[in-house]
């Protein structure tokens, strides 16, 4: 298997039809599930597989340990600032000593993580791609920065690089992707390889164009349920992660105030005799109380970057549903062009007018057509013809194709999703629990203190 | 200490209207020139401005007692163990007539002294009556440390002056003051005390028109501006101990009231946010389909935290803060006591001073300096006693009030752990019917 453009036409090629001429333009029927799953798709996991055994996760250790300040020029030529991640990669080739062996390294910034993506977006259309972390720190409350630069989000950024190589590297799809491994391990001349590849697919940059609307006329039931879904998990993940925001402020400022406790009860128990020492002793407590809610809203920083990879995979799953309309709208199109062109040819042929046309006033105000200019005009439609059922033919396979391999990535991605969201919403759970146990800690000591005065 | 019975004289001078005795009908009493007529009535003894030498007692006639005599009265060793009075203000009302609008509180009394006329007491006053008391008590007791009253009123933030939450805080502040004073040895027999509990509200007017008019209260305070000047100069070491500590304790206090308000006002704020976190899971969940259970699952909990969070502050706010904030109010307490003994010891070191300077006269100045004498002794001693009873409650208050506070918290806490061990384990063992189901695929 090469790259992904490889695969695709492979795919296009078993599953074309042999159509007859006069068959209607055979339009992808919406509303039809393709319920056999293709045996002969090398390389697509089947659902509730975790990772395809042929992945590159597999294969290769994929760290992302680094992260490093640098300064250079940019496009403009203007001095700038930025982070580079330092991605080490370690082969996994079954030796027992491998685990030792030195990794291969070298540095990425954020931008050319950013070009991988929309190559492989580009190119595996049909896939929910992983979502790259956020550009600028969002859903943010007061204590963190919301400057790139700052340390923390440098760190929770460098993580979100991981995490994102890892996802790619254990797809049934993209981990084949040659620029992918090259991303991985080429330091220099990767991206003049991405703009070769990308010429392939630059036709396709109609898919950018995906914010002008277009009515298709038969959608597709199931991708229409699905961009309502996207929809919402992304507006209620958004909102939720808003609130979670404010929640952790409010907290933040509860703990606090107690730090304010701590130190009266030093200063007050300078001037107390019996009730001196538990003053003290408790105001220890409570600055360990107001100090245990640093690392708490740290650990729940996590669970938010575990709720803002889903919010940013409904975009990516948005995006395939996209695609899919966009093909359907093509489809349509060349379907009512070759239908109208049939009418046209029709009607030269017998004479007759059925419909209004500006040709058909035309001839009728200026004159008939000589015999000779009608023949001519009927033979090169009816190449157009032939050319365009050929053409529908291509884009009704290349449709089921998509809606095929799209709705098994759909079903793949659709598990590891809910697989996800729980683990992070049982691990929200346990931090919970673990904060309850610190306060009870915490507040017992302070009470055997108060009790002792 | 056996207090001799007071009759409390009736006056039934025109002017005032007598009012019936139900609470819903109290018709105010319009000020006339002759609420502040000063009659001089012989059974006003008792009630006579001659703080010349009593202190403590109201009734004992310890006009010649020796200091060392007087000293033991202020031991307060033989507190009586078993309480006899109880004493408690509710049932807040509002009046409304022509004039103004007030409150007025339902004071009972369940009693089984002798002194009282009947076991059981129940009268209606309002907080201009508990001002009242309180002055009172001060003329009596100079250098006892009177419980503070609620502040009249707060200006800031409140544009109707009585709200519920204001009423009812001010009804156990109230009710606090009452409880404080019948628990102090010596308070708890002052005759005053008694027709505060027991007269009703015309017979309390009337009462109240007798007492130590404005003149005499002016005149008191021109001495004590005087006097003032030279009061803190002379300070004994240890009254000059008292006089830093209460300053140091003063500041530490006031800074733990507004820590303590903060607090709650923190908390009320993160339990309104919590109160939207909770419903976007139960949102979230009508999309999903196997994650429904967990996502509704993690609502409940957050659902839960929220009560409990409202109660854990509802706790700080009806326990904690009132507490505090009494001893904030105790701060003018402590320094007014302390500048009342300044005051008489000023007296004495003024007239010691003008003896010193006029050789004439000598004589008659001694013997009104060894009053003086007699009297500052006593002053320090009242006060040097309920000093330490004052910071034996305080020690007991502060601990039981913060030793509740982080109980309250430790049972929030449980509370919590409880809601999510369950939710987490409800969770834990779908997980496993999920590993099951996939070993068998």
């Amino acid at each position: 298997m090469g790259d992904g453009a490889g695969l695709r036409e492979a795919e296009v090629i078993c599953a074309r039809e042999a159509m007859s001429d006069h068959r209607e333009p055979e339009l992808y029927h919406a509303g039809e599930p393709e319920s056999d799953v293709d045996e002969e798709s090398d390389g697509l996991a089947g659902s509730g597989e975790v990772t395809d055994e042929n992945c590159l996760l597999k294969k290769l250790e994929i760290n992302v340990s680094e992260a490093e300040k640098r300064t250079g020029k940019n496009a403009v030529n203007m001095q700038e600032t930025y982070t580079a991640y330092l991605i080490e990669t370690r082969s996994l080739d079954g030796q027992p000593d491998t685990q030792n062996s030195p990794m291969d390294s070298l540095w990425r910034r954020y931008s050319e993580f950013e070009l991988l993506r929309n190559y492989l977006s580009v190119s595996y259309p049909f896939v929910v791609v992983p979502p790259l972390p956020e550009k600028r720190a969002e859903f943010v409350w007061h204590k963190l920065s919301a400057d790139n630069m700052d340390p923390d989000f440098v760190e929770r950024r460098r993580i979100g690089l991981e995490n994102f190589l890892l996802r790619v590297a254990s797809h049934p799809v993209l981990s084949h992707d040659n620029i992918f491994t090259l991303f991985l391990t080429q330091d220099n001349g990767w991206k003049e390889a991405v703009n070769e590849a990308n010429l392939q697919v630059k036709a396709d940059s109609r898919l950018k164009s995906l914010n002008a609307t277009f009515r298709v006329k038969n959608p597709d039931k199931r991708f229409t349920e699905l961009k309502h879904y996207s929809d919402e998990l992304q507006s209620v993940i958004s909102h939720l992660l808003r609130v979670r925001a404010r929640v952790a402020d409010r907290l933040y400022g509860v703990y606090k105030v107690h730090g304010n406790y701590g130190r009266v009860f030093s200063e007050w128990s300078a001037i107390e005799k019996e009730m001196g020492d538990g003053l003290q002793s408790a105001g220890h407590h409570m600055d360990v109380y107001a100090a245990s809610i640093d690392d708490i809203l740290e650990e729940e920083e996590h669970y938010a970057d575990q709720l803002k990879e889903y919010l940013f995979y409904a975009e990516a799953l948005r995006a395939v549903c996209r695609k899919h309309e966009l093909m359907q709208y093509d489809l349509e199109m060349s379907a009512q062009d070759l239908a109208s062109k049939k009418q046209q040819c029709e009607e030269l042929a017998t004479g007759t007018v059925r419909t209004f046309s500006l040709k058909g006033m035309t001839s009728k105000l200026f004159g008939q057509e000589t015999p000779e200019q009608r023949e001519s005009k009927i033979k090169l439609l009816e190449e157009q013809i032939e050319e365009g059922q050929e053409q529908l033919k291509v884009q009704n396979a290349e449709s089921r194709e998509f809606v095929k391999n799209s709705w098994l990535e759909i079903e793949r991605f659709k598990d590891q999703k809910n697989r996800d969201l729980k683990e992070a919403l049982i691990s929200y759970a346990v931090m919970q629990i673990s904060m309850c146990k610190k306060g009870i800690q915490v507040w017992t000591n302070a009470k055997e203190c108060f009790s002792k005065m | 200490m056996e207090p001799e019975p007071v009759t409390v004289p009736v006056d039934g001078s025109p002017g005032y209207s007598i009012t019936p005795t139900n609470p819903l009908l109290l018709v105010s009493v319009p000020l006339s020139p002759d609420a502040l007529r000063l009659d001089e009535d012989d059974d006003l003894e008792v009630f006579s401005k001659d703080t010349t030498l009593t202190d403590g007692n109201s009734f004992s006639p310890l006009l010649l007692a020796s200091p060392s005599s007087m000293t033991n009265q202020y031991k307060f060793e033989d507190e009586p163990d078993a309480k006899d009075i109880f004493i408690t203000v509710d049932e807040p009302e509002s009046h409304i007539n022509a004039i103004e609008t007030f409150i007025t509180y339902r004071v009972a009394t369940k009693t089984s002294r002798s002194q009282f006329d009947s076991s059981e007491f129940e009268v209606r006053r309002r907080y201009q009556d508990f001002l009242w008391l309180k002055s009172r008590l001060e003329e009596a007791h100079p250098t006892l440390i009177i419980p503070p009253l609620p502040e009249k009123f707060i200006v800031k933030g409140m544009v109707e002056r009585f709200t519920d939450e204001f009423i009812e805080t001010r009804r156990k502040a109230l009710h606090k003051f009452l409880n404080r004073i019948a628990d102090h040895p010596t308070l708890t027999f002052n005759e005053d005390f008694k027709i505060f509990l027991t007269a009703q509200a015309w017979e309390l007017t009337s009462h109240k028109k007798q007492g130590p008019g404005l003149f005499s209260r002016m005149g008191q305070t021109i001495k004590a501006v005087a006097s003032s000047v030279r009061g803190v100069k002379n300070r004994p070491e240890e009254f000059a101990e008292l006089g830093e500590y209460v300053d140091a304790f003063n500041q530490k206090i006031s800074v733990l009231d507004k820590i303590s308000q903060r607090i709650y006002k923190e908390q009320k704020d993160y339990n309104e946010e919590l109160k939207e976190y909770g419903p976007i899971y139960t949102l979230w969940s009508a999309s999903e389909e196997e994650l429904v259970d967990t996502l509704k699952g993690m609502a409940g909990c957050i659902d839960k935290s929220c009560k409990d969070t409202n109660a854990l502050n509802a706790k700080i706010s009806q326990d904690l803060i009132p507490i505090i904030h009494e001893y904030v109010l105790y701060s003018e307490t402590l320094t007014g006591v302390q500048k009342r003994r300044d005051q008489i010891q000023a007296e004495l070191d003024a007239k010691v001073e003008a003896s010193n300077n006029k050789k004439t006269d000598r004589d008659t100045l001694q013997e009104e300096i060894d009053k003086l004498e007699d009297k500052v002794e006593c002053a320090n001693n009242a006060l040097k006693a309920d000093w330490e009873r004052w910071k034996q409650n305080m020690q007991a208050d502060i601990k039981i009030t913060f030793t509740n506070m982080a109980e309250n918290r430790i049972n929030y806490y449980e509370e919590c752990l409880a809601t999510w061990e369950s939710f987490l384990s409800s969770q834990k063992w779908d997980f496993q019917m999920e590993i099951k189901q996939e070993d068998k695929s």
